[in-house]
Protein backbone atom coordinates (compact mmCIF):
# COMPACT_ATOMS: atom_id res chain seq x y z
CA UNK A 1 0.00 0.00 0.00
CA UNK A 2 3.18 2.27 1.03
CA UNK A 3 4.51 1.97 -2.45
CA UNK A 4 1.47 2.56 -4.18
CA UNK A 5 1.06 5.80 -2.35
CA UNK A 6 4.63 6.69 -3.23
CA UNK A 7 3.66 5.90 -7.44
CA UNK A 8 0.94 7.91 -7.01
CA UNK A 9 2.75 11.16 -5.75
CA UNK A 10 5.27 10.63 -8.08
CA UNK A 11 3.20 10.60 -10.99
CA UNK A 12 1.49 13.89 -9.54
CA UNK A 13 5.32 15.16 -9.46
CA UNK A 14 6.03 14.17 -12.85
CA UNK A 15 2.37 15.88 -13.70
CA UNK A 16 3.50 19.40 -12.28
CA UNK A 17 7.06 19.34 -13.60
CA UNK A 18 5.23 18.97 -16.84
CA UNK A 19 3.37 22.33 -17.38
CA UNK A 20 6.86 23.72 -16.77
CA UNK A 21 8.59 22.67 -19.58
CA UNK A 22 10.72 25.02 -22.00
CA UNK A 23 9.44 25.22 -25.65
CA UNK A 24 10.23 22.34 -28.26
CA UNK A 25 12.73 22.63 -30.92
CA UNK A 26 10.91 24.66 -33.53
CA UNK A 27 12.19 21.66 -35.98
CA UNK A 28 11.19 18.90 -33.85
CA UNK A 29 8.50 16.51 -35.73
CA UNK A 30 5.12 16.02 -33.08
CA UNK A 31 4.00 12.97 -33.43
CA UNK A 32 1.04 10.68 -31.85
CA UNK A 33 0.90 7.22 -30.94
CA UNK A 34 -2.22 5.48 -30.87
CA UNK A 35 -2.70 2.32 -30.48
CA UNK A 36 1.05 1.76 -29.40
CA UNK A 37 1.71 3.23 -33.02
CA UNK A 38 2.79 6.04 -35.07
CA UNK A 39 1.02 5.54 -38.27
CA UNK A 40 2.72 8.56 -39.95
CA UNK A 41 6.15 9.38 -41.13
CA UNK A 42 8.03 11.62 -38.70
CA UNK A 43 7.05 15.36 -40.94
CA UNK A 44 6.26 12.96 -43.69
CA UNK A 45 9.62 11.82 -44.41
CA UNK A 46 10.89 9.57 -46.46
CA UNK A 47 13.38 6.48 -45.37
CA UNK A 48 16.29 5.57 -46.95
CA UNK A 49 16.67 1.85 -46.26
CA UNK A 50 20.45 1.54 -46.67
CA UNK A 51 21.10 4.51 -44.84
CA UNK A 52 19.68 2.76 -41.50
CA UNK A 53 21.37 -0.21 -42.16
CA UNK A 54 24.66 2.02 -41.64
CA UNK A 55 23.05 3.74 -38.62
CA UNK A 56 21.80 0.73 -37.03
CA UNK A 57 25.59 -0.44 -36.78
CA UNK A 58 26.98 2.72 -35.91
CA UNK A 59 28.78 3.33 -32.58
CA UNK A 60 27.54 7.19 -33.50
CA UNK A 61 24.46 6.20 -34.73
CA UNK A 62 21.72 4.67 -33.09
CA UNK A 63 23.66 1.63 -32.32
CA UNK A 64 21.01 -1.06 -32.10
CA UNK A 65 23.74 -3.42 -32.46
CA UNK A 66 24.82 -2.87 -29.22
CA UNK A 67 21.95 -4.63 -27.61
CA UNK A 68 20.08 -6.30 -30.00
CA UNK A 69 21.15 -9.00 -32.89
CA UNK A 70 20.71 -7.63 -36.66
CA UNK A 71 21.00 -9.25 -39.90
CA UNK A 72 24.25 -7.47 -40.31
CA UNK A 73 26.24 -10.98 -40.85
CA UNK A 74 29.64 -8.77 -41.42
CA UNK A 75 29.68 -7.66 -37.84
CA UNK A 76 30.43 -9.49 -35.04
CA UNK A 77 29.28 -8.94 -30.95
CA UNK A 78 25.96 -8.21 -31.34
CA UNK A 79 24.14 -7.18 -28.19
CA UNK A 80 21.73 -9.51 -26.33
CA UNK A 81 20.08 -7.08 -24.02
CA UNK A 82 16.59 -6.48 -26.27
CA UNK A 83 15.39 -9.34 -28.89
CA UNK A 84 17.20 -10.25 -31.81
CA UNK A 85 15.98 -7.92 -34.84
CA UNK A 86 16.07 -10.09 -37.46
CA UNK A 87 12.46 -10.91 -38.32
CA UNK A 88 11.16 -8.35 -36.49
CA UNK A 89 8.95 -6.89 -39.01
CA UNK A 90 7.11 -9.94 -39.20
CA UNK A 91 5.84 -9.41 -35.56
CA UNK A 92 5.16 -5.49 -35.81
CA UNK A 93 3.73 -3.00 -38.73
CA UNK A 94 5.69 -0.13 -39.89
CA UNK A 95 3.88 2.14 -37.27
CA UNK A 96 4.40 -0.30 -34.30
CA UNK A 97 8.06 -0.38 -35.32
CA UNK A 98 7.92 3.74 -35.47
CA UNK A 99 6.71 3.78 -31.78
CA UNK A 100 9.66 1.57 -30.65
CA UNK A 101 12.41 3.64 -32.12
CA UNK A 102 11.03 6.66 -31.64
CA UNK A 103 9.89 6.09 -27.72
CA UNK A 104 10.34 2.19 -26.21
CA UNK A 105 8.94 3.99 -23.29
CA UNK A 106 5.25 4.12 -24.26
CA UNK A 107 5.53 0.23 -24.95
CA UNK A 108 7.74 -0.29 -21.53
CA UNK A 109 8.03 2.68 -18.75
CA UNK A 110 10.70 -0.21 -17.34
CA UNK A 111 12.98 -0.09 -20.43
CA UNK A 112 16.97 0.27 -20.76
CA UNK A 113 16.21 1.36 -24.59
CA UNK A 114 16.67 5.20 -25.60
CA UNK A 115 13.91 6.91 -26.78
CA UNK A 116 15.64 7.99 -29.78
CA UNK A 117 12.87 10.87 -30.98
CA UNK A 118 11.40 11.21 -27.39
CA UNK A 119 10.40 14.79 -26.68
CA UNK A 120 13.99 15.89 -25.15
CA UNK A 121 12.67 18.11 -22.48
CA UNK A 122 11.79 14.66 -20.64
CA UNK A 123 15.52 13.90 -19.99
CA UNK A 124 17.54 14.46 -16.74
CA UNK A 125 20.75 16.11 -16.44
CA UNK A 126 21.78 16.11 -19.61
CA UNK A 127 24.81 17.60 -20.74
CA UNK A 128 25.05 20.86 -21.87
CA UNK A 129 26.30 19.99 -25.92
CA UNK A 130 22.88 17.43 -25.46
CA UNK A 131 20.28 19.90 -23.98
CA UNK A 132 16.92 19.90 -26.10
CA UNK A 133 18.41 17.35 -28.68
CA UNK A 134 16.76 14.04 -29.96
CA UNK A 135 19.32 11.38 -29.96
CA UNK A 136 18.65 10.35 -33.66
CA UNK A 137 16.97 13.64 -36.41
CA UNK A 138 13.48 12.68 -37.53
CA UNK A 139 15.40 11.24 -40.92
CA UNK A 140 17.41 9.15 -39.69
CA UNK A 141 14.65 7.71 -37.35
CA UNK A 142 12.46 7.21 -40.84
CA UNK A 143 16.19 5.67 -42.22
CA UNK A 144 15.97 3.16 -39.73
CA UNK A 145 12.20 2.41 -39.92
CA UNK A 146 12.23 1.77 -44.03
CA UNK A 147 15.39 -0.31 -43.45
CA UNK A 148 13.55 -2.56 -39.89
CA UNK A 149 9.93 -2.84 -42.48
CA UNK A 150 12.21 -5.43 -44.86
CA UNK A 151 13.26 -7.62 -41.98
CA UNK A 152 10.90 -10.46 -42.50
CA UNK B 1 20.85 24.46 -18.31
CA UNK B 2 21.64 21.15 -17.25
CA UNK B 3 18.47 18.83 -16.03
CA UNK B 4 15.07 20.54 -16.35
CA UNK B 5 12.70 18.16 -15.03
CA UNK B 6 15.26 17.28 -11.77
CA UNK B 7 13.94 13.93 -10.85
CA UNK B 8 11.20 12.20 -13.82
CA UNK B 9 10.96 9.93 -11.36
CA UNK B 10 7.68 7.79 -11.96
CA UNK B 11 9.70 5.16 -13.45
CA UNK B 12 12.09 5.48 -10.92
CA UNK B 13 9.46 4.70 -8.29
CA UNK B 14 8.44 1.44 -10.86
CA UNK B 15 11.41 0.23 -10.31
CA UNK B 16 11.99 0.57 -7.19
CA UNK B 17 8.91 -1.19 -6.81
CA UNK B 18 9.98 -4.34 -8.81
CA UNK B 19 13.19 -4.33 -7.38
CA UNK B 20 12.06 -4.63 -3.63
CA UNK B 21 11.02 -7.86 -4.17
CA UNK B 22 13.78 -8.82 -5.76
CA UNK B 23 16.49 -7.84 -3.49
CA UNK B 24 15.44 -10.89 -0.98
CA UNK B 25 17.21 -13.76 -3.12
CA UNK B 26 20.61 -11.02 -4.40
CA UNK B 27 23.71 -12.91 -4.59
CA UNK B 28 26.84 -10.46 -5.26
CA UNK B 29 29.05 -11.55 -7.79
CA UNK B 30 32.51 -9.63 -8.53
CA UNK B 31 33.49 -7.86 -11.72
CA UNK B 32 36.28 -10.51 -11.16
CA UNK B 33 34.16 -13.66 -12.57
CA UNK B 34 33.31 -11.34 -15.45
CA UNK B 35 37.27 -11.56 -16.24
CA UNK B 36 39.39 -13.60 -18.46
CA UNK B 37 41.27 -15.98 -17.70
CA UNK B 38 44.69 -13.48 -18.42
CA UNK B 39 43.45 -10.12 -16.63
CA UNK B 40 42.43 -11.79 -14.00
CA UNK B 41 46.07 -13.67 -13.83
CA UNK B 42 47.52 -10.03 -13.76
CA UNK B 43 45.12 -9.03 -10.98
CA UNK B 44 46.31 -11.77 -8.78
CA UNK B 45 50.18 -11.40 -9.54
CA UNK B 46 51.56 -8.61 -7.68
CA UNK B 47 54.30 -7.68 -9.70
CA UNK B 48 52.05 -8.22 -12.97
CA UNK B 49 49.34 -6.30 -11.29
CA UNK B 50 49.56 -2.30 -13.02
CA UNK B 51 47.58 -1.10 -10.13
CA UNK B 52 50.42 -2.16 -7.44
CA UNK B 53 52.41 1.39 -8.73
CA UNK B 54 50.03 3.04 -7.08
CA UNK B 55 49.94 1.45 -3.76
CA UNK B 56 53.79 1.96 -3.88
CA UNK B 57 53.58 5.30 -3.92
CA UNK B 58 50.05 5.32 -1.46
CA UNK B 59 52.96 3.71 1.07
CA UNK B 60 55.37 6.12 0.09
CA UNK B 61 53.04 8.87 1.46
CA UNK B 62 51.89 7.26 3.89
CA UNK B 63 55.19 6.42 5.65
CA UNK B 64 56.57 10.03 4.99
CA UNK B 65 57.30 12.21 7.67
CA UNK B 66 57.64 15.70 6.36
CA UNK B 67 60.48 17.64 7.64
CA UNK B 68 58.70 20.37 9.23
CA UNK B 69 56.25 17.47 10.86
CA UNK B 70 56.01 15.72 14.05
CA UNK B 71 54.20 13.11 12.79
CA UNK B 72 52.74 10.95 9.95
CA UNK B 73 50.67 8.56 9.06
CA UNK B 74 52.60 5.85 9.80
CA UNK B 75 53.46 7.58 13.36
CA UNK B 76 49.81 6.78 14.79
CA UNK B 77 49.49 3.26 11.91
CA UNK B 78 52.53 1.74 12.39
CA UNK B 79 55.48 1.32 9.50
CA UNK B 80 53.32 0.24 6.69
CA UNK B 81 50.16 0.94 8.55
CA UNK B 82 50.58 -2.65 10.13
CA UNK B 83 48.34 -1.38 12.83
CA UNK B 84 45.15 -0.80 10.40
CA UNK B 85 42.62 -3.23 11.17
CA UNK B 86 41.18 -5.16 7.71
CA UNK B 87 38.07 -5.43 9.47
CA UNK B 88 37.41 -1.92 10.14
CA UNK B 89 38.85 -1.35 6.27
CA UNK B 90 36.09 -3.00 5.43
CA UNK B 91 33.24 -0.78 6.77
CA UNK B 92 33.69 2.00 4.38
CA UNK B 93 32.23 3.96 3.96
CA UNK B 94 31.06 4.45 7.28
CA UNK B 95 28.44 6.79 9.86
CA UNK B 96 30.35 8.46 11.96
CA UNK B 97 28.91 11.73 13.73
CA UNK B 98 32.66 13.26 14.31
CA UNK B 99 33.20 13.02 10.54
CA UNK B 100 29.98 14.98 9.31
CA UNK B 101 27.83 11.56 9.20
CA UNK B 102 27.77 9.40 5.82
CA UNK B 103 31.81 9.22 5.80
CA UNK B 104 34.13 7.58 3.04
CA UNK B 105 37.48 6.21 3.29
CA UNK B 106 38.88 8.83 1.53
CA UNK B 107 37.28 11.56 3.72
CA UNK B 108 38.63 9.53 6.91
CA UNK B 109 42.47 9.91 5.12
CA UNK B 110 41.48 13.74 4.81
CA UNK B 111 40.63 14.23 8.49
CA UNK B 112 43.44 12.77 9.48
CA UNK B 113 45.64 14.83 6.78
CA UNK B 114 43.82 17.88 7.89
CA UNK B 115 44.08 17.88 11.12
CA UNK B 116 46.40 15.28 12.59
CA UNK B 117 49.18 16.26 10.41
CA UNK B 118 48.03 19.41 10.25
CA UNK B 119 48.36 19.82 6.15
CA UNK B 120 46.63 22.09 3.74
CA UNK B 121 43.24 20.16 2.65
CA UNK B 122 42.94 18.42 -0.64
CA UNK B 123 40.30 17.76 -2.73
CA UNK B 124 38.14 15.11 -3.31
CA UNK B 125 39.82 12.50 -5.72
CA UNK B 126 43.33 14.25 -5.78
CA UNK B 127 45.92 11.57 -6.78
CA UNK B 128 47.59 11.90 -3.51
CA UNK B 129 44.39 10.85 -1.63
CA UNK B 130 43.24 8.45 -4.55
CA UNK B 131 47.05 6.83 -3.69
CA UNK B 132 46.54 6.59 0.25
CA UNK B 133 42.96 5.07 -0.61
CA UNK B 134 44.43 2.43 -2.42
CA UNK B 135 46.80 1.80 -0.13
CA UNK B 136 45.12 1.23 2.79
CA UNK B 137 42.46 -0.87 1.13
CA UNK B 138 44.96 -3.00 -0.49
CA UNK B 139 45.95 -3.85 3.11
CA UNK B 140 42.47 -4.98 3.44
CA UNK B 141 42.59 -7.23 0.40
CA UNK B 142 41.01 -10.23 0.67
CA UNK B 143 38.93 -9.19 3.33
CA UNK B 144 34.82 -9.23 3.00
CA UNK B 145 33.06 -6.00 2.51
CA UNK B 146 30.82 -5.39 5.71
CA UNK B 147 29.37 -1.88 5.39
CA UNK B 148 26.82 -1.15 8.15
CA UNK B 149 22.96 -1.11 6.67
CA UNK B 150 20.91 -0.61 9.88
CA UNK B 151 20.31 2.23 11.95
CA UNK B 152 21.18 5.66 10.71
CA UNK B 153 22.22 4.27 7.43
CA UNK B 154 19.48 2.91 6.03
CA UNK B 155 17.61 6.02 5.21
CA UNK B 156 20.93 6.83 3.58
CA UNK B 157 20.90 3.61 1.78
CA UNK B 158 17.30 4.10 0.55
CA UNK B 159 18.31 7.28 -0.74
CA UNK B 160 21.34 5.80 -2.73
CA UNK B 161 18.78 3.15 -4.31
CA UNK B 162 16.87 6.34 -5.75
CA UNK B 163 20.00 7.79 -7.34
CA UNK B 164 21.14 4.17 -8.30
CA UNK B 165 17.67 3.94 -9.77
CA UNK B 166 16.78 7.52 -11.64
CA UNK B 167 16.47 7.85 -15.08
CA UNK B 168 19.93 10.46 -16.42
CA UNK B 169 21.22 11.93 -19.65
CA UNK B 170 20.06 11.56 -23.11
CA UNK B 171 20.28 8.12 -22.94
CA UNK B 172 17.65 8.58 -19.88
CA UNK B 173 19.48 5.41 -18.59
CA UNK B 174 19.93 4.52 -14.90
CA UNK B 175 22.78 2.41 -13.12
CA UNK B 176 19.66 -0.01 -11.97
CA UNK B 177 18.86 -0.99 -15.57
CA UNK B 178 22.58 -2.46 -16.63
CA UNK B 179 23.51 -3.42 -13.19
CA UNK B 180 20.66 -4.93 -12.02
CA UNK B 181 17.96 -5.48 -14.64
CA UNK B 182 20.40 -6.73 -17.65
CA UNK B 183 23.36 -7.77 -15.86
CA UNK B 184 25.50 -10.87 -17.27
CA UNK B 185 23.96 -9.60 -20.79
CA UNK B 186 25.96 -8.89 -23.87
CA UNK B 187 26.31 -4.88 -24.56
CA UNK B 188 28.20 -5.33 -28.01
CA UNK B 189 30.95 -7.42 -27.10
CA UNK B 190 30.76 -6.49 -23.37
CA UNK B 191 29.34 -8.30 -20.43
CA UNK B 192 27.42 -6.38 -18.10
CA UNK B 193 28.78 -6.79 -14.83
CA UNK B 194 26.73 -5.83 -11.64
CA UNK B 195 29.10 -3.15 -11.23
CA UNK B 196 30.38 -4.26 -8.08
CA UNK B 197 32.68 -1.54 -6.19
CA UNK B 198 34.84 -3.85 -4.38
CA UNK B 199 38.24 -3.64 -6.32
CA UNK B 200 38.43 -0.01 -6.38
CA UNK B 201 40.32 2.23 -6.11
CA UNK B 202 41.34 0.16 -9.52
CA UNK B 203 43.67 -0.42 -12.49
CA UNK B 204 41.68 0.48 -15.82
CA UNK B 205 43.81 -1.02 -18.92
CA UNK B 206 41.34 0.96 -21.46
CA UNK B 207 43.17 4.07 -20.18
CA UNK B 208 45.99 2.96 -18.75
CA UNK B 209 44.90 4.92 -15.03
CA UNK B 210 44.01 3.95 -11.52
CA UNK B 211 40.70 5.50 -11.19
CA UNK B 212 38.53 6.23 -8.41
CA UNK B 213 35.10 4.96 -7.98
CA UNK B 214 33.62 8.48 -8.33
CA UNK B 215 35.62 9.03 -11.47
CA UNK B 216 33.97 5.72 -12.65
CA UNK B 217 30.96 7.21 -11.40
CA UNK B 218 31.67 10.04 -14.29
CA UNK B 219 32.41 8.16 -16.69
CA UNK B 220 29.33 6.10 -16.08
CA UNK B 221 27.11 9.64 -16.60
CA UNK B 222 29.32 11.15 -19.46
CA UNK B 223 28.38 7.58 -21.14
CA UNK B 224 24.60 8.30 -20.68
CA UNK B 225 25.17 12.33 -21.79
CA UNK B 226 24.47 13.38 -18.51
CA UNK B 227 25.73 16.36 -16.76
CA UNK B 228 28.04 14.30 -13.82
CA UNK B 229 27.82 15.65 -10.45
CA UNK B 230 31.01 15.86 -9.01
CA UNK B 231 33.73 13.72 -6.91
CA UNK B 232 32.98 14.10 -3.16
CA UNK B 233 29.22 15.08 -4.00
CA UNK B 234 26.10 13.97 -1.81
CA UNK B 235 25.23 12.09 -4.94
CA UNK B 236 28.23 10.47 -5.21
CA UNK B 237 28.57 9.47 -1.59
CA UNK B 238 25.05 8.30 -1.73
CA UNK B 239 25.53 5.91 -4.48
CA UNK B 240 29.01 4.67 -2.91
CA UNK B 241 27.54 3.50 -0.06
CA UNK B 242 24.52 1.99 -2.01
CA UNK B 243 27.12 0.50 -4.21
CA UNK B 244 29.52 -0.93 -1.65
CA UNK B 245 26.57 -2.49 0.59
CA UNK B 246 25.70 -3.74 -2.02
CA UNK B 247 28.68 -6.05 -2.18
CA UNK B 248 28.89 -6.61 1.40
CA UNK B 249 30.36 -10.60 1.86
CA UNK B 250 32.94 -9.84 -1.22
CA UNK B 251 36.17 -9.99 -0.73
CA UNK B 252 37.80 -6.31 -1.36
CA UNK B 253 40.38 -6.53 -4.20
CA UNK B 254 41.84 -3.35 -4.76
CA UNK B 255 43.94 -2.46 -6.93
CA UNK B 256 41.48 -4.62 -9.02
CA UNK B 257 42.48 -5.15 -12.63
CA UNK B 258 39.54 -4.19 -15.49
CA UNK B 259 38.92 -2.76 -18.82
C1 LIG C 1 20.51 0.05 -24.54
C2 LIG C 1 19.97 -1.07 -25.27
C3 LIG C 1 19.15 -0.87 -26.52
C4 LIG C 1 19.48 -0.12 -27.62
C5 LIG C 1 20.71 0.74 -27.85
C6 LIG C 1 18.43 -0.34 -28.57
N1 LIG C 1 17.48 -1.18 -28.04
FE1 LIG C 1 15.80 -1.80 -28.96
N2 LIG C 1 15.23 -2.80 -27.29
C7 LIG C 1 16.00 -2.95 -26.16
C8 LIG C 1 15.30 -3.82 -25.22
C9 LIG C 1 15.80 -4.24 -23.84
C10 LIG C 1 14.09 -4.18 -25.83
C11 LIG C 1 13.01 -5.12 -25.25
C12 LIG C 1 11.74 -4.45 -24.93
C13 LIG C 1 11.82 -3.42 -23.84
O1 LIG C 1 12.73 -3.44 -22.99
O2 LIG C 1 10.96 -2.58 -23.81
C14 LIG C 1 14.08 -3.54 -27.14
C15 LIG C 1 13.06 -3.66 -28.07
C16 LIG C 1 13.13 -3.22 -29.35
C17 LIG C 1 12.14 -3.49 -30.37
C18 LIG C 1 10.91 -4.38 -30.17
C19 LIG C 1 11.38 -5.79 -30.41
C20 LIG C 1 10.39 -6.87 -30.05
O3 LIG C 1 10.58 -7.98 -30.52
O4 LIG C 1 9.50 -6.60 -29.25
C21 LIG C 1 12.57 -2.92 -31.51
C22 LIG C 1 11.88 -2.94 -32.87
C23 LIG C 1 13.81 -2.26 -31.23
N3 LIG C 1 14.13 -2.46 -29.90
C24 LIG C 1 14.55 -1.56 -32.15
C25 LIG C 1 15.73 -0.90 -31.86
C26 LIG C 1 16.45 -0.09 -32.83
C27 LIG C 1 16.05 0.08 -34.27
C28 LIG C 1 17.51 0.43 -32.17
C29 LIG C 1 18.56 1.40 -32.71
C30 LIG C 1 18.08 2.62 -33.29
C31 LIG C 1 17.48 -0.08 -30.81
N4 LIG C 1 16.38 -0.87 -30.67
C32 LIG C 1 18.41 0.24 -29.84
C33 LIG C 1 17.23 -2.39 -25.94
C34 LIG C 1 17.89 -1.53 -26.79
Amino acid sequence: MRTLLTLLVLISVTATTAQELPPLPSDYCHWKADHLAIDEALCGLKGNPARGRALAIDPHGGNCIACHHLPVPEESFHGTIGPPLDKVASRYTEGQLRLRVVDEQQVNPFTIMPGFYRDPRLANRVADAYWGKTFLTAQQVEDIVAWLVTLK
Amino acid sequence: MAGYVEMRALALGAAILVWGGQALGFEPVSGYEFLDESTRAMQDDEFENPGMVTVDEGRDLFNERRPDEEASCASCHGEDGEKLDPAVIARYPIYDEHLGGLATLQDRVSYCWENRLDRFPLPYDDPQLVALETFVRNKARGEPVNVQTDGPMSPLIEKGRQLYSTRFGQLDMSCYHCHVQHQGQMLRGQKLSQGQANGFPEYRLGTGRITSLHHRFGECFRSFRADPFEPGSEEYRLLELFVMQRGNGLPIETPAVRF
